[in-house]
């Protein structure tokens, strides 16, 4: 209880110094201006969807070994925060790319990615509620979430290919980050993983909850 | 019962009961015919432009029929109990899995021999013309789709929901297998040079390879009860 209580105000802690990197102490980029502050936002909630997906990935295995419903809730929450965060890329992403590249979507590998992780945990998330019965919802979860990220660098590579044959509309840019932009990017990084770190505690409590109520009216 | 006889005998099953009735073979066949024949109204007749696209269009075809004819396969393995049944039997459940998913692939590949000729016809298109390595797509692919396909199809017809789930669980999990099918058939259509094919056929034998022996590792945990 006091441990999640420090990692609370931890995160919004993080979160307000987050801010004041992206927007006060890292410099305004020369040609995109201020929209370029979209970055530390957009890669860390990238950062945060992947890790997610890979916690509910671990998770999946430990529960199909140990059987132990406390794994099935925690990857059922990661898997929840990590589709909150991946629905943030794909939003912040479109709205960084029109002014830039002049284009709201483009079929670059990891975009494209991106996209079909988010429906791999939107299918992963309505299985669980469409299963009544605990036992099976907990292995037939497990399955499709070891599956879907065993996937996920296939479908990046197939991907690649695929764009290579195409004339690529967007050639990778980046890279060159400014000392003090890569700071920030850097903070945000840090206090978003304390954000979903926090997030995650609550919702696995929400989840132990909701489990005992179900014995209790089962 | 040895590994091999058991999926031998869940294979023998399956086709006796498919000799039988008859209903999954057919209604996947009808299914992927009428999609060839619906898919042709995108496109004027006889365009150029039609060469491009018809690859993506008998592999959707392949697809969308074997949805169907997986949740056809299952559900009626599920609905007179079954499948609980054999999961009963003192023999390794994968072996269950692997027989049920040879037999969703031997089906897929019976409509397959009737589609591809007919769409050969339908649309002027000789996918054969350069070599016979499409053969590979249609057999790698459709081992993919099977594997995955099989596995997915007893998890949805346990939700509430039943057939509805296969597809949203099944499609995005199979976009490498699509797009590798998809564009090595484009390069035969298009008459282009085989070897340029080769890394999707790489694509879909590790794809092919990586999830049967996940598929192998996963299964026996998701069953035992």
């Amino acid at each position: 209880m006091k441990l999640t209580k420090i990692l609370d105000i931890a995160a919004i802690a993080g979160i307000c110094v987050a801010l004041y990197f992206a927007f006060m102490f890292a410099p305004l980029e020369k040609v995109m201006g201020a929209v370029q502050k979209i970055l530390y936002f957009h890669v860390a909630s990238a950062w945060i969807a992947f890790f997610a997906f890979f916690v509910t990935f671990v998770l999946s295995i430990l529960f199909l070994v140990k059987q132990n419903y406390l794994f099935d809730d925690i990857a059922e929450s990661s898997a929840e925060i990590g589709i909150l965060f991946c629905t943030i890329v794909l939003i912040t992403g479109p709205i960084w790319a029109r002014p830039i590249w002049g284009v709201w979507w483009t079929w670059d590998p990891r975009l494209t990615t991106t996209t079909i992780l988010w429906f791999i945990y939107a299918g992963y998330l309505m299985l669980r509620k469409f299963i009544d019965e605990p036992d099976k919802r907990a292995k037939f979860a497990a399955a499709v979430g070891i599956i879907g990220f065993i996937d996920v660098p296939i479908v990046f590579f197939s991907i690649r290919w695929w764009r290579t044959i195409h004339p690529n509309v967007v050639q990778e840019g980046g890279g060159g980050l400014h000392p003090d932009m890569t700071k920030a990017l850097l903070v945000s990084v840090a206090a978003f993983s304390l954000l979903y770190a926090a997030m995650l505690v609550k919702r696995t409590r929400i989840a132990l909850l909701t489990r005992k109520i179900d014995s209790l009216e089962g | 019962m040895t590994y091999l006889s058991t999926v031998a005998a869940i294979v023998r099953k399956d086709l006796l009961h498919e000799l039988k009735s008859r209903e999954i073979v057919v209604s996947m066949l009808l299914f992927s015919i009428l999609t060839v024949v619906v898919f042709s109204f995108i496109f004027e007749p006889g365009s150029e432009f039609k060469n491009r696209v018809v690859g993506g269009i008998l592999w959707m075809s392949v697809t969308f029929a074997g949805i169907l004819g997986l949740n056809k396969s299952m559900m009626s393995e599920v609905n007179g109990g079954n499948f609980s049944a054999l999961l009963l039997a003192p023999v390794d459940r994968s072996a269950i899995f692997f027989g049920k998913a040879i037999s969703n692939f031997m089906f897929m590949m019976i409509v397959q021999l009737i589609t591809v000729p007919l769409f050969i016809v339908l649309y002027n298109v000789n996918i054969f013309h350069t070599s016979f390595m499409p053969m590979t797509v249609f057999l790698m692919g459709t081992w993919g789709f099977a594997i995955l396909g099989t596995l997915f199809s007893i998890i949805s017809v346990n939700t509430r929901t039943r057939e509805v789930m296969l597809p949203l669980l099944l499609l995005p999990v199979m976009v490498p297998v699509i797009l590798a099918s998809v564009q090595a058939l484009n390069i035969y259509i298009l008459g282009l040079d085989v070897a340029e094919s080769y890394k999707w056929l790489k694509l879909l034998a590790v794809f092919d390879i990586i999830f049967t022996v996940v598929v192998f590792a996963v299964f026996d945990f998701i069953v035992e009860d």
